[in-house]
């Protein structure tokens, strides 16, 4: 469990290191490492319980820049690390910080196993389909022609989905944002610190160098409104500059459809509404996609249920509570023993 | 000689003379059970070895079997074995040539036929060598028939028969008694050694607490077995044999295993430095008994987490330590090889670390469930870039506890990943075990940073050259590591090259500075100086010590130096090694520790490999011994 404390007793600020920031200027990982600071802040953390570990990247940097614990890892590593952190110490409040490549590739298997698992952490993928640190390499969740130095005809793998992915593995706890939503990023990381267990968050996050605008298709400003459906919870799945774009279930196919309420029949009683609990709906949810689909931002699926680090002490507990007297010399002469006498 | 001994109820033979007159004293004896993977060897031979220690002699045992799980009935990849060599006097390896063979069916015949002592007794079950089970084994010829046998004492009893016979009355189906086959041997065996069968049969009971029949059964064979041999259906002149009580220091003795002592000793280490411990791991063959015996340790507090792999083990084990736990991951060569780059994060980031290598046959893949100790180079030097740390190894089963404690006390100590060698042998083979009094052993507890006055991460102790160990949850300490160079003194992330010099300099002084705090060098045999220096490492203890310790008692001028602690080497090491005429290496690979002594201290040190995936024998290093003082 997150306990949130009433008042923030510490600033954003408060939680800035005294090292210099050192991504790329204009790079959206400084708008994600406000909207952190920010959420800190809000949350009531205190900087000695708070950890942060990340894998490498340019997003595995950001631990440096939180005047927290901090652990810069090995690449892809980080859900591992973080899972020893809370074994240790279940009290810390660990945040994961991964990447598309970190985290879906060279660590695609810890990020698996940490969701089924179900560790109470926060893991924030930041998705800039790039690999930027080794300068703008396809990475797996690069759209399929992606020119790049590694793919200079265009890249031929399919991506993968990160929050697909995360449904399939089984997380209970699985919400979008984007990088300059510094409105509804944080409100998104506040939701998966209250949240019990792995809480998974994608963060679409432009490579200014590498990959500019690969995300414009529904983060422009003209645009976005249209592109985007805010989901939230009990809330009918309206988008539009015009709130009068909404979300229909074509019974017939199981797909969602993008309708416009008050044309071609469709009305407000047809809309889906937003259920966090239901697994199918978040499934279709996170396979939406521009030009038919707006992309679906904030809380697709959260169904709380026990944490693994929770599990693992309770059998302890359980296992000590029927032999509270840990007698090593009795474990040692268990058994058969027999004496020689001198 | 071979005798077929047919079960024929009106056999005469010598009953009218006293039991006891029928035995035949022997300082030590080497007893090989040999059978179908499914035949139970491995019970058979547990059993065996805690009647042994019960009777009070010393031992060794070595457990000997398949990778496959249950290979194909009747073929010779399928035979399991278990060696046992006990004795009066002090026993030191499992042994060489076998004085008694136990062979359930003919593949375990056919591969044992290389181990056998002239005159070695051989107990056959001759209801299994049938037509096709010895095509299968590969005979031409019934063994039994053709003279193969002659130079042996050979029992051929129809052990299947007499088992059926033994159990009719427990209503099992035919499979399920010929599963009592290796108890009805095994009470034979008990009687050739003069055996109590009491600590078996309450064993039994209690294994087959829930199925009575089947503990009924197997109790029935046993005591039908032992009463083969009791009530003379032996021929005449069939001398059993006693072993007498072994001479060995007074106090409370147990059976331990490698894996137990190894997870004993962990939790003692925990224990004794006040730490919670946190051991992960991943299933793989000879490692897995510890994390299966950690697992069911609970109670001591213990967290036992099964990784999703090699490389989530060894992190998941370095982020514990991280905050705050004493991290142990374990493996063998393979998943060593794939957690070497978090070995490298964990002597960048100066945590402690130990990782426990039961080392097998390689490369790759190689023969999993057989010994070698072919990863001390990987050990030493098996990470990118200049990343020194500990290397220990374990010498005998019961070695693995007080080698834990001192591989957890190191790393503690002094921030950094320990490696402790183990191996396959080790792991599975026990031995009898003088039981330490854990309260007897001194406190190590560890003292994390809590004063944030001055505090920078990787400001070192003067003397021990660690840096301090401040966990998450401490106010004022909130810092930050990785494997990113950091700068001496700030600890801050640092591309300066003089400051890469110093910190790589620093590392390398850190570990070896340690050789300050770990004993000195000493002989475990022979002379202090002289013609030949034996240098071993590891399981070969006993091999070696054993063959050198024959040779000093028949005047050689030899000597046995074991070093225990392989990175930081001892001080002395080069003084003592300098003081022989020739250095002999014996070594379980190509040459790995030759190799390091002759480039440390350009000794014209020469190697004796045995890369067979069987142990050293005694009789293999003698002769190397002699060939070199006669040289």
């Amino acid at each position: 469990m997150n306990d949130v404390a009433p008042a923030p007793a510490l600033s954003p600020k408060d939680f800035a290191s005294d090292q210099e920031v050192r991504w790329c200027p204009g790079c959206g990982d400084y708008a994600v490492l406000k909207a952190m600071q920010k959420t800190l802040a809000e949350i009531g953390a205190t900087t000695e319980k708070t950890v942060f570990v990340s894998g490498i990247g340019c997003a595995a940097r950001l631990p440096y820049y939180i005047a927290s614990y901090g652990f810069h890892s090995i690449h892809g590593r980080a859900p591992a690390i973080a899972t020893g952190v809370k074994l240790a110490n279940p009290e810390l409040d660990v945040w994961v910080i991964t990447g598309d490549g970190d985290g879906l590739s060279i660590g695609g298997n810890h990020l698996l196993h940490v969701l089924r698992r179900n560790v109470d952490l926060q893991i924030l993928l930041f998705n800039n389909e790039t690999y930027g640190l080794t300068k703008g390499q396809a990475s797996p969740t690069s759209r399929v022609g992606t020119r790049s130095p590694s793919t200079p005809r265009g890249s031929i793998a399919g991506p993968v989905s990160a929050v697909a992915f995360a449904l399939g593995a089984g997380a209970r706890f699985v919400a979008r944002s984007v990088d300059t939503a510094q409105a509804h990023l944080p409100a998104v990381l506040i939701r998966a610190h209250q949240h019990s267990g792995a809480s998974f968050v994608e963060i679409f996050q432009n490579c200014i160098v590498y990959n500019d605008d690969v995300f414009a298709d529904f983060t422009a400003r003209d645009i976005a409104a249209d592109a985007q459906v805010l989901v939230e919870h009990g809330q009918p799945l309206i988008f539009g500059k015009e709130k009068n774009r909404a979300l229909r279930l074509d019974a017939g196919t199981l797909r969602i459809e993008a309708v416009t309420i008050g044309a071609n029949g469709a009305s407000k009683s047809d809309v889906l509404v937003h259920d966090e609990t239901n697994l199918a709906l978040a499934t279709m949810l996170a396979a939406m996609k521009p030009p038919d689909l707006p992309v679906a931002l904030g809380v697709l699926y959260c169904d709380p249920a026990p944490s693994y680090e929770r599990s693992v002490m309770a059998q302890i507990d359980e296992a000590t509570s029927r032999m509270p007297s840990r007698d090593l010399n009795g474990l040692l002469r268990q058994g058969h023993t027999w004496t020689v006498k001198a | 000689m071979n005798i077929d001994l047919k079960p024929t109820a009106g056999r005469v033979a010598s009953a009218d003379l006293p039991a006891e007159a029928l035995r035949e004293e022997v300082e030590s004896a080497v007893v090989r059970f040999a059978g179908d993977s499914g035949d139970g060897i491995q019970l058979t031979g547990t059993r065996f070895t805690e009647s042994t220690a019960l009777a009070g002699n010393d031992f060794a045992t070595f457990p000997d079997f398949p990778a496959e799980i249950r290979a194909p009935v009747g073929t010779t990849y399928g035979v399991s074995r278990f060696q046992i060599n006990f004795g009066s006097r002090v026993i030191k390896t499992s042994g060489d040539a076998y004085d008694m063979l136990v062979a359930l069916n003919p593949a375990a015949l056919m591969v044992e036929f290389a181990g056998m002592k002239n005159g070695c007794v051989v107990i056959v079950d001759s209801g299994a060598f049938t037509d096709r089970n010895l095509r299968k084994a590969g005979f031409d010829a019934n063994p039994l028939e053709n003279g193969a046998l002659d130079a042996y004492r050979t029992f051929a009893i129809d052990i299947s028969k007499l088992t059926l016979d033994s159990v009719k009355e427990f209503g099992l189906s035919r499979a399920q008694s010929l599963r009592c086959k290796n108890l009805w041997t095994l009470g034979l065996v008990y009687w050739m050694y003069d055996r109590d069968r009491a600590p078996t049969i309450a064993w039994l009971k209690q294994k087959f607490a829930k199925r009575p029949a089947v503990a009924a059964a197997n109790i029935a064979a046993l005591n039908a077995g032992h009463a083969f041999g009791e009530t003379a259906e032996m021929p005449a002149g069939t001398t059993g044999f006693t072993v007498a009580p072994a001479k060995i220091a007074p106090g409370l003795y147990r059976v331990v295993s490698g894996g137990e002592a190894l997870a004993w000793g962990l939790i003692a280490a925990a224990h004794l430095s006040g730490l919670k411990l946190v051991f992960s791991s991943y299933p793989i063959t000879p490692a897995t008994e510890l994390l299966h015996i950690l697992a069911g340790l609970k109670h001591f507090g213990v967290v036992a987490f099964q990784a999703e792999d090699e490389i989530a083990a060894a992190c998941a084990a370095i982020g514990a330590s991280f905050a705050g736990g004493l991290g142990v991951t374990s493996s063998s060569g393979p998943g060593i090889a794939l957690k070497s780059e978090a070995i490298g994060l964990a002597v960048s980031t100066e945590l402690p670390l130990v990782v426990i290598n039961s080392q097998r046959a390689g490369p790759s893949t190689g023969m999993p469930t057989k010994s070698e100790q072919s990863d001390l180079t990987q050990a030493i030097f098996g990470r990118n870039a200049d990343s020194p740390v500990v290397v220990i190894a374990a010498r005998s089963p019961s070695d693995c506890f007080e080698v834990a404690i001192d591989a957890v006390r190191i790393a503690v100590k002094y921030m950094t990943p320990v490696i402790l060698l183990s191996d396959t042998y080790i792991a599975n083979a026990a031995e009898p075990w003088l039981i330490p009094d854990i309260e007897a052993l001194p406190r190590t507890p560890v003292a994390f940073r809590t004063d944030a006055e001055g505090f920078q991460p990787y400001l070192r102790d003067e003397a021990t050259l660690a840096r301090p160990w401040a966990v998450p949850g401490t106010p004022g300490l909130e810092h930050r590591v990785g494997g990113l160079e950091k700068d001496y003194d700030s600890g801050h992330i640092s591309y300066d090259p003089a400051n890469h010099q110093r910190m790589t300099a620093a590392r390398q002084a850190k570990i070896a500075g340690i050789a300050d705090d770990i004993p000195l060098q000493e002989v475990e045999c022979g002379a202090d100086r002289g013609s030949l220096a034996v240098v071993g490492w590891g399981s070969t203890y006993g091999p070696i010590n054993r063959a050198v310790g024959n040779l000093v008692a028949e005047g050689l001028d030899v000597s046995h130096i074991h070093i225990r602690h392989l990175w930081p080497l001892p001080r002395n090491l080069g003084d003592l090694l300098g003081g022989f005429d020739q250095i002999l290496v014996p070594e379980a690979n190509a040459g790995q520790l030759l190799m390091l002594l002759r480039s440390e201290y350009l000794v014209p040190a020469e190697g004796l490999s045995n890369v067979t995936g069987a142990p050293f024998r005694i009789a293999e290093i003698e002769a190397a011994i002699r060939a070199r003082l006669a040289a």
